[in-house]
C-alpha cells in the first residue's frame, strides 16, 4: 500500500438518481470548499483528541457483551 | 435473485461515563434508555408504556435440529427472559451518591412511568420505539435493534439512525438532567479482553439445509472483513501485540459453528429463533461483523451476505472448504495490507480478495441468468462489490472513502508518521476508540465524513427521519405507527407480536406478527385512519 496523502474521493454527484439505489448525499459546500492538507486534518484530530490519551485508554473498561 | 431480503441490525454500544470510570455499566445504560423515554414523553407528552414481550423467544434453539440444556447455557445466553437490576444495581438508581443515579432522577423516573414487569424500581429497562426499533439495556451495553427493512440500504439508514437515538439519548442525560457526560461508542472491543457484538439478521427459507448453508458461509464471513471491517489497533483479545488490523471481532472467535454468542464465539452462529412463521422461515443470526460508522461499509456488508445467501438458496453456492477457517480469519484480520494467504482443504491457497472475487463472480452470474442484474439497487451492490475488490487488489487507499478499515487506517497511518510513533503509543490507542465516537465533534469518522472525505448514502435529515419513522415495507410499520398512535393501549410488543390494552376488555389481546411482510404501510395504513378508536383497530388485526 502506498503512504500517499488522504486525498477526498470524488463524490458522484454528477448521476442521475436511479429508483431503488441509495444516491450518495452532496458533500456540504464548506466541505468542498476546503481540501485540507493532510497536516490540517491531523492538526484537528491533534484539538479534538481527549487529553491524557493514556488514562483515558486505560479507563475504557466494558463488562463482557454478545 | 435480488438484494431485497427481510433483514435487521443490531448494536451493542460501549458506554463510558468519563467522570466516574467506576459507575455501574448496566445502570449508565438504563440511564440512557430512559433519557430517551423522556425525550419522547416531553416530545409527545406520553410516552407508550410498551413492554417487551419474551414469549416468543427461544434463545436455545439450535439450528442444527437439537436445543440446547438451560443449565449447561451461559446466563447470557438466556435472553427470553427480562434482565433485571441486581439489589445492588437497584440500591444505585436511588442513591445520591456520586458516580450514580441522583435521588431527583430516581423519583422523576418512578412518576414518569408505571410499574410492570419489564421497569426494574421504576427504571425501564426496555423500549419499543416508533420508529419499530427495539432500544434497551442489554447486560452491560445498551443496544439498538434495528425495525426489520427488506433493502440493504434501508438496513443503513435505520441502522444509522440509531446512532442519532443513542448520542441524542445520552446529550439529554447531560444536558437536561445534568448528569455529565456518558460516552457512546460503536465499536466492539475495550482492547482488554471483551468484545460486544454488530449482530445482523437475515430471513430465509426454512426448507434450506442448514449445513450446506453454514459450509457455504464460514469461508464468505472469513473474508468478507477486507470490505466492511471496522480496523483495529492492537492485536490478540488484550491488544497484547503491537499493530493495526482490519477487523475489530476476528480475535474473540473461536469456533466455526456453534450457538453461542458471549463464549466460544463461532463463526456462524446456530440460534434458531424465526422470529417468524417457524415453519416457513429461519433467521439467519450473524454475529462475526463489526459495526460501522461508515454507511458504505454497513451497506456492503449486508448486501454482499444477501446476495451470497441467494447463492446458497439457489444451490449454486461456490466450494471454497477453509483448512482452519478460525486461524484464517485471524491471519486475514492481521495483515492491513490485505495480501495475507490461506490455506483451503483442496490445498489451493488464496487471498481475501481471492475467496471474495469467487463469491462475487457466481453472484455475478447468478444476477446475469436471472435478470437480476437490471434490478438497481442489486446492480448497485453487485457493481460496488466487484470494484471494491478491484481496488483492494491494486491499492487498498483507493477505497478509503468507502471502507471504514482503510479510512482508519490511512487516518492513523499518517498521524503515526507525522509524530514518529509506535503502534503501541496510547494517541493511537485514543484515535482507534476516538473513531466510533457519537459525538459530532469528537468522532473521528465524523471529523473526515463532514470534510466529504468518507461518502455517504443518507443525509442528515433522512438519517432523522429514520430516527422517528418506521421502515414503510415490513410489519416494523405497524409496530412504529401503533406505539406512537395508541401509548395507553400497547401494553406488550415483540418482533413477531403486539398486545393492547383495550377499554372494557379484561383481557389482554395479544394479536400476530408472525407473516413478517404484513403490516407494512400498504397493508394497514387504512387502520390507523381509526384515530382513537383502539377497539375497532384492534379487532382488524389477526388473531395470535
Amino acid at each position: 500500500m502506498s503512504q500517499e496523502q488522504i486525498k477526498p474521493q470524488p463524490q458522484k454527484q454528477d448521476e442521475e438518481a436511479v429508483p431503488g439505489v441509495p444516491t450518495p448525499a452532496p458533500a456540504s459546500a464548506s466541505a468542498q470548499a476546503q481540501v485540507q492538507e493532510v497536516d490540517d486534518l491531523l492538526a484537528e484530530i491533534d484539538g479534538v483528541l481527549e487529553t491524557n490519551a493514556e488514562e483515558f485508554v486505560r479507563g475504557f473498561v466494558q463488562k463482557g457483551g454478545q | 435473485m435480488t438484494v431485497k431480503r427481510f433483514a435487521g441490525l443490531e448494536t451493542e454500544f460501549g458506554i463510558l461515563a468519563p467522570q466516574d470510570l467506576n459507575a455501574n455499566a448496566t445502570v449508565l445504560s438504563a440511564r440512557l434508555i430512559n433519557a430517551h423515554a423522556d425525550l419522547v414523553a416531553r416530545e409527545r407528552h406520553h410516552v407508550a408504556a410498551t413492554s417487551w414481550d419474551y414469549t416468543d423467544e427461544r434463545p436455545l434453539h439450535d439450528a442444527r435440529g437439537f436445543e440446547m440444556d438451560r443449565d449447561a447455557a451461559d446466563p447470557s445466553q438466556l435472553t427470553d427472559t427480562p434482565r433485571e437490576l441486581t439489589a445492588e444495581e437497584i440500591a444505585l438508581t436511588t442513591d445520591a451518591q456520586p458516580g450514580k443515579i441522583f435521588a431527583e432522577e430516581a423519583s422523576m423516573l418512578a412518576a414518569m412511568y408505571r410499574e410492570d414487569a419489564n421497569d426494574v424500581g421504576h427504571v425501564r429497562m426496555n423500549m419499543v420505539l416508533g420508529n419499530g426499533a427495539r432500544f434497551y439495556v442489554d447486560h452491560a451495553h445498551p443496544e439498538y435493534s434495528s425495525p426489520e427493512t427488506l433493502w440493504p440500504a434501508d438496513a443503513v439508514l435505520w441502522d444509522q439512525a440509531g446512532d442519532v437515538i443513542a448520542r441524542r439519548a445520552a446529550d439529554h442525560v447531560r444536558d437536561a438532567w445534568g448528569l455529565g457526560e456518558l460516552l457512546l461508542y460503536k465499536n466492539n472491543t475495550d482492547g482488554k479482553g471483551q468484545s460486544y457484538g454488530a449482530h445482523e439478521n437475515y430471513l430465509m427459507p426454512r426448507e434450506v439445509d442448514f449445513e450446506k448453508a453454514a459450509a457455504a458461509l464460514i469461508s464468505f464471513f472469513a473474508t468478507r472483513q477486507v470490505f466492511c471491517g471496522s480496523g483495529r489497533v492492537g492485536l490478540g483479545t488484550r491488544s497484547g501485540t503491537p499493530g493495526f488490523q482490519i477487523s475489530q471481532r476476528a480475535d474473540f472467535f473461536e469456533a466455526e459453528i456453534g450457538l453461542e454468542t458471549t463464549v466460544r464465539r463461532p463463526i456462524v452462529n446456530t440460534r434458531d429463533e424465526p422470529h417468524s412463521n417457524w415453519e416457513k422461515f429461519r433467521r439467519l443470526h450473524v454475529i462475526i461483523g463489526d459495526a460501522n460508522m461508515g454507511q458504505v461499509s454497513t451497506y456492503l456488508r449486508i448486501g454482499t451476505t444477501s446476495l451470497v445467501l441467494s447463492l446458497i438458496e439457489s444451490g449454486r453456492a461456490p466450494e471454497i472448504a477453509l483448512m482452519d477457517p478460525v486461524e484464517a480469519l485471524q491471519q486475514v484480520s492481521h495483515d492491513p495490507q490485505a495480501r495475507a494467504v490461506v490455506r483451503l482443504k483442496d490445498g489451493r491457497k488464496l487471498s481475501a480478495i481471492d475467496i471474495q472475487r469467487i463469491y462475487y463472480d457466481a453472484a455475478a452470474s447468478l444476477c446475469a441468468d436471472t435478470g437480476a442484474d437490471t434490478e438497481p439497487q442489486t446492480a448497485d451492490v453487485l457493481s460496488r462489490w466487484g470494484s471494491t475488490l478491484d481496488a483492494l487488489a491494486r491499492d487498498p487507499f483507493e477505497v478509503a472513502s468507502t471502507v471504514d478499515w482503510v479510512a482508519k487506517y490511512q487516518l492513523l497511518s499518517a498521524y503515526r508518521d507525522r509524530n514518529g510513533l509506535q503502534w503501541d503509543d496510547p494517541r493511537l490507542a485514543m484515535m482507534d476508540l476516538q473513531w466510533s465516537d457519537l459525538r459530532k465533534d469528537k468522532g473521528l469518522y465524523f471529523k473526515l465524513a463532514e470534510r466529504g472525505r468518507m461518502e455517504r448514502l443518507f443525509d442528515d435529515a433522512a438519517i432523522e427521519s429514520a430516527a422517528v419513522n418506521p421502515p414503510e415495507d415490513t410489519r416494523a410499520y405497524l409496530r412504529g405507527k401503533a406505539v406512537t398512535a395508541f401509548p395507553d393501549h400497547v401494553v406488550g410488543a415483540s418482533w413477531d407480536a403486539l398486545s393492547f390494552s383495550v377499554p372494557g376488555r379484561a383481557r389482554i389481546q395479544r394479536r400476530s406478527l408472525i407473516d413478517p411482510f404484513w403490516g407494512s404501510r400498504a397493508t394497514v395504513e387504512s387502520l390507523f385512519e381509526l384515530q382513537e378508536d383502539i377497539a375497532a383497530f384492534v379487532d382488524a388485526l389477526p388473531r395470535t
